[in-house]
């Protein structure tokens, strides 16, 4: 599998976009909010709200997404591609079994999966009966991701996965992120936490007013960043560690 | 989820007895003897004190009300001053018309408003939906009397198909029944309805912006998919609050058009109390149509139970 | 925007008629002239005449003057008592507010209908007894909403200042509460006008509101029933004179919504 992005733009909100995701490739986004991440994140999954509009190309293999009809992109989506939101408070139905919600993805596609079997393997065993409002944000996250790998997906886009939780859940929701996705997904990691990008990605990309300013692999981008933006974000990242 | 649906019975049951204690004294301490009017200015003092025994009128004001409720419990609503006849069974009879008509009413009206509320939603910022709007905003405006004289011309006068009014008993002629529940249930229905439509659509569109659905189309559902399997659910608690809010305004509004359409329901039965100073029968009446709305709004809060998990924990 | 302009625009024409009546109808609007009884539309008498040979233009704008009379008094009536009520329930310990809110929800059980019907039982029924049911029956929509802006309000960090501060109860009620709902209270009073002359004309047309020859609108239609197969025109004019009073007291009370609190707007 290959994502390749070229030329993507968003209105005036993401500009002249273009990156490559090869299979098993894991690949952070960074940048800080309103630089236009979760919108081209949006943007590859063909949820951009009502009022936007994406233009350029979106290609999975060979096969182009953007203007793609809705019959064949809900084909792709929770299928090939999944994604995983910042919010897990509000991401599940709340008048809904977890149970029912993780096993949709499957009955959607046609293959059919035990809630049991998948939210045993995010570690939540026993809870397909409960409602969201009944576990934790934490916990929430966990069903959010059980959802999105329940059909192995290709991709996997995470828009900032960890930043509503607390340092303690964020460092198990990483590492179930890790271990989880199996090794030929390709995994697009939106964050702005360079310390999170640093221990699950080996390929960043950095976004700033709706551009991408830097790419690189993340050991290069980290130590030695070449756009005056990246080293703002490092300094200003360094700050927060020694606080 | 039992602790808060036995503290809304409680609720239901002090509010139930106190809403009977007003109508009661607003009924026994306000002006106007019955004995009097039931005998006319020219009663003799003897006469009219007879006649007040003959009441219970002469009595405590307490034992009054405890006498009147605990008949009432009873299903006796005592005898009418003017008419010397039981109240309680005349009162069941009319209750069934008017139950036929809110209930034809509210469905009118849903049929109308979940369909048409959820497509003014859906479609919000192109001119389809905004056109809905605007329909159910002139809707609102027309009183349902209003409606009901219109339809009266249209389809009773104009083109025959319907009667302009009457009532034939549902066990009697079932077919001539319909026929005549239809456009008293239409002049109710569709002012509601339109109200209906506005609250649909503002609980659409307030579900269409929530995450969740967001998620459930990254699953793979299709935007109408994912607000029918994920949406409507939601969308419903708010609309349910309307709905018995709305479901007491048709049981008052029943009483206007009963009135445009001779139907012999309660809220008829009320104005002809009113107009012959029946004051017993008002005050039954007036008891019947409280407590009905206060059970509806009772059942309307068990249902919130029902629809969103979020309540049952706590 | 819209819906304040055509709002405003169909509320100041109801007013306009009702203050232009105090001064000059085209006709006496109570005047029986049995030689011109029926006329149709156009001609001297420009939405023609009644069966007692009224004019029905100067009747419908005297009827306007009548059906702002009732609005005006009836939430006047809810807005003085169900403001303060619904703030001193938004501000007072939990049990207290909640009591508060327990007696609105049994007044929500009298609607105004029926509390006019029973005033008109007991006091005979006419202009006063219906504008005191509506205000009566319309208090809890007052009080609820006071009550909701009140708690948000409490809970923002100037008011928090202010009662580290010392400050007494009352002064933060009318310093920084009232202010701060009278948006709400606003709309309110708009929307809840358009329920007022709903129910202001249901009970004239089912003779529990304005007694003749006090000429409303309500009323207007009620006659017009019997002669509706010859001339509907009787029910129409004034049928369509409720609907723009309610549409343009509807549509104001949206626009000022909008205007008012952009946070609302958005929902709605």
């Amino acid at each position: 599998m290959t994502l390749s992005v070229r030329g993507l733009s968003v209105n005036e909100l993401v500009r002249d976009v273009s990156f490559e995701i090869g299979a098993g490739e894991r690949v952070g986004l960074i940048g800080e909010s309103g630089s236009g991440k979760s919108l081209t994140a949006l943007a590859i999954m063909g949820l951009l709200p009502e009022e936007l509009r994406a233009a350029g190309s979106v290609r999975l293999d060979d096969r182009e997404l953007l203007g793609m009809s809705e019959k064949d992109m809900s084909g792709l989506r929770g299928d090939e591609l999944a994604m995983v939101f910042q919010e897990p408070m509000t991401a599940l139905n709340p008048a809904m079994r977890v149970g029912r919600q993780v096993t949709e993805p499957g009955r959607i596609h046609g293959r059919r999966r035990s809630a049991e079997e998948l939210l045993d393997a995010v570690g939540l065993p026993g809870t397909a009966r409960a409602y969201p409002h009944q576990l934790s944000g934490g916990q929430r996250q966990r069903v959010v991701l059980a959802m999105a790998l329940a059909n192995h997906p290709a991709l996997l886009i995470c828009d900032e996965p960890t930043t509503a939780l607390d340092v303690t859940v964020q460092a198990q929701i990483l590492s179930l992120i890790r271990t989880s996705l199996p090794p030929e997904s390709a995994l697009l990691f939106i964050t702005h936490d360079l310390a999170v990008v640093a221990s699950v990605c080996e390929r960043v990309l950095v976004m700033l007013d709706g551009e991408i300013v830097e790419a690189g692999s993340t050991r290069e981008v980290l130590t030695q960043p070449k756009h005056a933006y990246t080293r703002k974000l490092l300094d200003a990242s360094d700050l927060e560690a020694r606080r | 989820m039992t602790a808060r649906v036995l503290r809304r019975v409680a609720i239901f049951v002090v509010s139930v007895l106190v809403a009977s204690i007003v109508v009661f004294l607003f009924m026994a301490v306000l002006p106007g003897d019955p004995a009097q009017v039931a005998l006319g200015v020219n009663a003799t003092p003897e006469l009219l004190a007879k006649t007040r025994a003959e009441f219970g009128i002469d009595r405590p004001l307490v034992t009054q009300y405890f006498d009147w409720i605990s008949h009432v419990l009873s299903g006796d609503f005592g005898r009418s001053y003017v008419t010397r006849e039981a109240i309680g069974p005349q009162l069941l009879d009319r209750l069934g018309v008017t139950l036929w008509l809110v209930g034809a009413g509210m469905l009118v009206a849903l049929v109308i408003a979940v369909p048409a509320g959820t497509f003014a939603a859906v479609k919000h910022r192109k001119a389809a939906g905004a056109g809905v709007s605007g329909l159910s905003q002139i809707g609102v405006a027309i009183p349902a009397f209003l409606a009901g004289i219109i339809l009266v011309q249209i389809f009773a006068v104009q083109l025959r198909w319907l009667p302009s009014g009457g009532w034939t008993p549902p066990n009697q002629d079932a077919g001539e029944f319909v026929r005549g529940l239809v456009l008293p249930a239409l002049s109710l229905g569709l002012v509601q309805g339109a109200v209906l439509t506005r609250y649909v659509r503002s609980a659409v569109l307030d579900t269409l912006g929530q995450d969740y659905l967001r998620t459930a189309r990254s699953k793979g559902l299709r935007p109408g998919q994912a607000l029918v399997r994920h949406g409507l659910r939601n969308a419903s608690v708010p609309v349910v609050t309307v709905l018995g809010l709305q479901l007491a305004t048709l049981l008052i509004g029943a009483v206007v058009v009963e009135r445009v359409f001779v139907l012999p329901g309660l809220g008829s039965m009320l104005l002809d109390a009113v107009a012959s100073r029946d004051l017993l029968t008002v005050q039954g009446i007036v008891l019947v149509l409280v407590v009905g709305v206060l059970l509806v709004n009772f059942v309307v809060d068990v249902l919130y139970t029902v629809l969103d998990p979020r309540l049952r924990g706590s | 925007m819209r819906n304040l302009v055509i709002g405003g625009a169909l509320v100041g024409l109801v007013v306009v008629a009702a203050l232009l009546s105090f001064v000059w109808t085209p006709f006496d609007p109570v005047k029986v002239d049995a030689a011109h009884r029926l006329l149709g539309f156009g001609g001297a008498n420009l939405f023609g005449t009644d069966k007692f040979g009224r004019d029905v233009l100067s009747q419908i704008m005297v009827g306007a003057r009548t059906t702002l009379y009732v609005g005006v008094v009836a939430v006047g009536i809810a807005a003085v008592i169900g403001t303060p009520l619904g703030v001193l329930a938004g501000m007072s310990p939990r049990w207290l507010g909640e009591f508060v809110m327990r007696v609105n929800d049994l007044v929500l059980a009298f609607p105004a209908l029926l509390l006019a019907i029973m005033f008109g039982a007991v006091f005979g029924a006419d202009t006063l007894t219906a504008m005191v049911a509506i205000g009566i029956a319309t208090i809890p929509s007052f009080a609820r909403i006071a009550r909701s802006g009140t708690l948000q309000v409490m809970s923002t960090e100037f008011v928090l200042a202010a009662r580290a501060g010392g400050r007494s109860r009352l002064t933060i009620a009318v310093r920084h509460v009232l202010p701060n709902i009278s948006g709400l209270l606003i709309v309110q009073a708009s929307v809840s006008f358009a329920i007022a002359v709903l129910a202001e004309a249901a009970l004239s047309f089912l003779g529990f509101g304005t007694r003749p020859p006090t000429p409303s609108w309500g009323r207007m239609l009620q006659e017009s029933q019997e002669l509706l197969t010859v001339h509907p025109r009787l029910a129409l004019v004034p049928g369509i004179a409720i609907a723009v009073a309610v549409l343009g007291f509807n549509l104001l009370g949206d626009g000022l919504r909008d205007r008012l609190d952009p946070r609302l707007a958005a929902k709605v």
